[in-house]
């Protein structure tokens, strides 16, 4: 097992593009986007069997204990779809702010909010039927998380206060209004030693995909990502939203409501978030409590940042992380390797496709004769 | 007071000793997120340099006895960070902040990959000199037993605020920052004068980081940075880029910190999940009341990516 | 009652679910090799919760025929569920311990239902009637050694003041607090016992402010119960006070300053389980005990105890050993707010479920639970 077969990603970076040396050019920019991230990853890939090598592991077994419990059997593949079904959503929060230039990275805040939020909608609304519940979820948490970001979007264009900074403080203050929530007023007196809110009712929950063991979040998390996508590039809002991004000082000339695209770039981002917190609640936890901050709002920004910031490409990304994290496991288990080493990869593979977003446009055999 | 126990001057003594105990990772990561900031980048991976400083000063100092070396070779890890945070930054189209989340990972997982059997032993710690002899509160004294990083800390701050105005490597440094065309067009290399900026705050961050296990709380496990170097990167922006504003506000911070703990020792116990956030509750509100829309933030540098 | 409330039948269906092959001679073997799966929610060596449970593990380990796999760092999400399933499908684990309290419900319960064969062993959990019959939950009566380090405590502090250091107001939690706190009384009726919560389970920095602060109010002998103690035991001895340890045995941090504490004893437990299935008997699904079940255990004593306290805290453990129990928690208990918690005449003894509900801190306790 080598490298290049660890992982479908790669292995379609490695399609031998036809003889014809037209077609290479014509199509250089679209091979682009497949090759040079699919060399990235092999090299981070490399890099880290080296790291491992150090540490006298083969590298040829991590990889197929990698390949294995990622991609290897029909329950490897669950556990990574399983996995990666959040990560879409959260990567969306990144995502779609950075078509205006900005850097959000509270993803993991509004995902908390949204579960609260969620949460609250379906203990006001017990007793009503399942399905109008979990609409009513489906809406708290979108508004929830989406009014979070808002904020931060709203302090950018009000006040001038930098988003980055903003959002990440909000996560450290979503999670202590979640805990504070769950062990006080929100806590249900018969949740002993795991402080949680009371729970939303076995017939609200939303359940997994049939025939599988993927919970119904990774459809949302398919339908979020084409809209998303379809928002950007083939809608004139999406087209004002990429004007303002490339140059705010441009759009503000052209008559574009710059604020009303940060305002709703930032609620729709906050909304997926929020959505990866309803789908938490609804098909995970079955209430709200701390262990809803698991850290997918965190490697959503990861994945958002490997997809460059493209809402279709976090699709294939967040599986590839999902299963990066499915298969540390294994890695544990089978290698002896500490837990850790899931992060050490996917700092070595950020570092790499980032590194190599200085090739585009520049290889050579791509470009042609100009 | 018959009983040695000094009541309500809890708080204040508490917020004292945490803005002396707590406050120096704040102040060394801060004041090396200037240094990189001002000249005209930003770090953001200085969570995972701080964890990796903590890690490597621990080991080095358990090895080899000294927790010296120890800070010397935190320094020297962070400043290999940040060796490569430039690096990667200098290549074409790399947008830094990315590069920073990216080394905050990588920093912090090769801490607790490479720190797992540093979980157990002890190392030797820093000394700490008591400046409290004058004093027979034992309280008191007790927060005065200060470390002597923390008085470097401190010292740096007026010695950077000096720096950055009157030397020819502040100058350079600020040159960078506000035009790297005039940098450029007085001869000096941008990516070089940026690379020993990210390297420079880098070395302190990793210092910050030996403070963390070698001194207060004084041991090396996984759950020990809290978000403190990335707290501290938003501090810069906060302290507009200015190194004594960074010190009051690392104070601040560390106080800040003591606070939840303090208070529920003399009987106020409710809401202390709100108080332990405090320091973000009250970042978010300086930066909602000082910041403003009509212009650039005074004080920064204006190459920087986050406030172009 | 005999270790919960549980009929004959359940008692062969647990022991039908698991064909492990019989005990030959004294030491247990396995015709085929059994496979039994560990999960840590945080680091296998925090000197503290998980470590004593991997101490438990590596108890297993030296039973020849015995496989221990194990995984560290599980967060209590649906990542439990894809671990535990990826240790039966990918490992052939038949007898899985999640050992964290948040794995149990919903993710503990959903895999015992999945696989009905299996054997689910959950630390801290309630069993009950509606749980699966082939998941169980142990736990140890801690407080019982938090009461003899109570004793110790009392009688070596000076100034009559106790401190301790916990995470989160939850009964197992309240439950040690109050044990000690009465443990204290008994060697000095005047003694105060004042707790800081931290709010999470390993928060160093918040943790050393916690013991600086209580140190300043007085406090010159403290315990704690956050999951690795390491932070509280270090910044006390350096401060001058005194210390009981918690978990396992911390006294290489802080010889001089060790008295005592309340340790895990599960490297006797799990070998016990082992064994037990071996010989084909089943394991209660409500499982409980303390010292005299040898679920837990104290530190030796260090040399600061005084020949009074070690005789008054024998004198106790001698009791809790006895065959007619102890009752740490007895009739006319009354709360820090000066209500009857527990009516005179009735003591809870220790295997009452009343007490894995505890929301008070009894009278001599300065703090509160919310």
């Amino acid at each position: 097992m080598t490298a290049e077969a660890a992982d479908p990603a790669e292995a379609v970076g490695t399609v031998a593009p036809a003889a014809d040396p037209g077609i290479l050019q014509r199509h250089g920019g679209a091979i682009e986007y497949v090759l040079i991230p699919g060399a990235a990853l092999a090299g981070a890939l490399a890099v880290f069997g080296i790291f491992v090598a150090m540490f006298g592991k083969n590298p040829l077994d991590l990889y197929f204990y990698m390949y294995y419990g990622a991609f290897g059997t029909w329950f490897s593949w669950q556990n990574t779809l399983t996995r990666a079904a959040p990560l879409i959503l959260t990567a969306l929060c990144t995502a779609l702010p950075a078509q205006l230039g900005m850097v959000i990275i509270g993803g993991e805040g509004a995902l908390l909010i949204g579960a609260l939020s969620a949460t609250s909608a379906a203990l006001a609304l017990q007793g009503l039927p399942p399905l109008i519940v979990q609409i009513a979820m489906v809406i708290g948490g979108v508004i929830g998380g989406g009014l979070w970001i808002m904020l931060a979007g709203a302090l950018r264009q009000y006040r001038g206060v930098n988003e980055t900074i903003s959002s990440l403080l909000l996560v450290y203050i979503a999670l202590a209004v979640l805990n504070h929530l769950v062990e006080g007023a929100m806590r249900d007196p018969a949740s002993l030693n795991k402080p949680s809110t009371r729970e939303i009712g076995a017939a609200n929950m939303i359940g997994s995909i049939p025939g599988t063991d993927v919970h119904w979040g990774l459809v949302f998390g398919l339908i979020a990502a084409v809209a998303a996508y379809i928002l950007i590039y083939h809608t004139v809002f999406g087209f004002a939203a990429r004007v303002a991004g490339g140059n705010i000082r441009a759009a503000r000339i052209v008559g574009l409501g710059v604020s009303k695209l940060i305002l709703t770039i930032c609620f729709l981002a906050g909304g997926a978030a929020g959505l990866a917190g309803m789908v938490e609640v609804a098909a995970v936890q079955g209430r709200a409590n701390a262990n809803l901050a698991a850290g997918y709002g965190f490697t959503g920004i990861l994945v958002a940042f490997l997809a460059r910031q493209n809402p279709l490409a976090i699709i294939p990304v967040a599986i590839l992380l999902g299963g990066i994290s499915a298969s540390g496991g294994l890695l544990q288990r089978r290698l002896g390797l500490p837990d850790a080493s899931v992060l050490v990869l996917q700092g070595i593979i950020f570092v790499f496709v980032l590194g190599s977003d200085a090739l585009y446009g520049r290889i050579g055999f791509l470009k042609g004769k100009s | 007071m018959a009983d040695g126990s000094i009541g309500l001057w809890t708080v204040p003594l508490a917020v004292l000793g945490g803005a002396i105990r707590v406050s120096t990772p704040f102040l060394f990561v801060s004041l090396g997120e200037c240094i990189t900031e001002r000249s005209g980048r930003i770090n953001l991976g200085l969570e995972g340099t701080l964890v990796m400083g903590a890690m490597s000063a621990y080991g080095i100092s358990y090895l080899t006895g000294s927790p010296w070396l120890g800070v010397l070779a935190a320094g020297i890890t962070g400043a290999l960070l940040g060796a490569l945070h430039a690096g990667i930054c200098s290549l074409p189209r790399v947008n830094d902040i990315a590069v920073g989340i990216a080394l905050m990972l990588f920093g912090t997982g090769l801490a607790f990959y490479l720190g797992k059997p540093l979980i157990e032993p002890t190392a030797p710690r820093l000394p700490a000199i008591d400046f409290g002899w004058w004093s027979d509160i034992p309280q008191l004294r007790a927060v005065l037993r200060i470390n002597v990083m923390f008085l470097i800390g401190v010292a740096l701050a007026p010695i950077l605020y000096w720096a950055f105005r009157t030397t020819r490597w502040g100058l350079l440094i600020r040159t960078a920052g506000e035009s790297s065309d005039a940098a450029r067009a007085m001869g000096y290399s941008v990516l070089l004068i940026r690379l020993r900026a990210t390297m420079v705050g880098g070395f302190l961050a990793g210092i910050g980081g030996s403070f963390l296990s070698l001194f207060y709380p004084g041991s090396w496990n996984e759950g020990l940075s809290s978000g403190q170097g990335i707290t501290a990167v938003a501090l810069v922006i906060f302290a507009r880029w200015d190194p004594l504003l960074c010190l009051w506000a690392s104070l601040a911070f560390g106080g800040a910190a003591a606070l939840g703990p303090a208070l529920q020792s003399v009987g106020v116990t409710s809401g202390y999940h709100l108080f332990n956030a405090a320091p973000y509750i009250l970042t978010l509100a300086i930066m909602i009341i000082t910041c403003s829309p009509k212009r650039t933030l005074t004080g920064a540098p204006a190459e920087l990516s986050i406030t172009r | 009652m005999e270790f919960g409330r549980i009929s004959r039948r359940h008692l062969l269906q647990g022991g039908a679910a698991l064909t492990l092959g019989a005990a030959t001679g004294a030491r247990p073997s396995f015709a085929a090799e059994t496979t039994i799966g560990f999960i840590y929610v945080g680091s296998r060596d925090d000197y503290g919760y998980n470590q004593a449970h991997a101490q438990g593990a590596a108890a297993l380990k030296k039973i020849p025929g015995l496989k221990v796999v194990e995984e560290e760092k599980v967060p209590e999400t649906d990542a439990v569920e894809k671990t535990i399933e990826s240790m039966i499908n990918l490992d052939g684990a038949t007898l899985l311990f999640p050992t964290s309290f948040g794995y149990y419900n919903p993710h503990t319960v959903k895999m015992a239902n999945k696989f009905p064969k299996l054997r689910f062993e959950h630390c801290g959990g309630l069993w009950s009637d509606k749980d699966p019959k082939n998941a169980g939950s142990y736990f140890g009566y801690i407080d019982e050694a938090q009461y003899i380090s109570g004793i110790i405590a009392g009688y070596s502090s000076k100034s009559g003041k106790l401190g301790f250091v916990a995470a989160k107001p939850i009964p197992q939690v309240l439950r040690n607090i109050n044990a000690f706190a009465l443990g204290a009384r008994l060697a000095n009726p005047k003694a105060t016992t004042q707790v800081i919560f931290t709010g999470d389970w390993s928060m160093p920095v918040k943790e050393a402010e916690a013991t600086n602060s209580l140190i300043d109010q007085g406090v010159d002998v403290l315990t704690c119960h956050v999951d690795g103690p390491k932070t509280m035991v270090e910044n006390a001895a350096r401060r001058g006070a005194m210390v009981c340890g918690y978990h396992v045995n911390q006294s290489p941090l802080a010889p001089k300053a060790y008295l005592t504490g309340a340790e895990w004893n599960w490297e006797a437990l799990y070998p016990k389980f082992v064994k037990m299935i071996a010989a084909g008997e089943s394991i209660p699904n409500f499982y409980r005990g303390g010292l005299k079940e040898e679920i837990v255990k104290t530190s030796p004593y260090g040399e600061a105890v005084s020949a009074e306290a070690r005789k008054h805290a024998d004198e106790v453990k001698a009791k809790f050993l006895s065959g007619d129990g102890y009752a740490i928690f007895k009739g006319g208990l009354v709360d820090n707010k000066g209500k009857t918690v527990i009516a005179a005449g009735t003591d809870r003894g220790q295997k009452d479920p009343e007490l894995e509900k505890m929301d008070y801190l009894v009278e001599g306790v300065i703090g509160a639970t919310s």
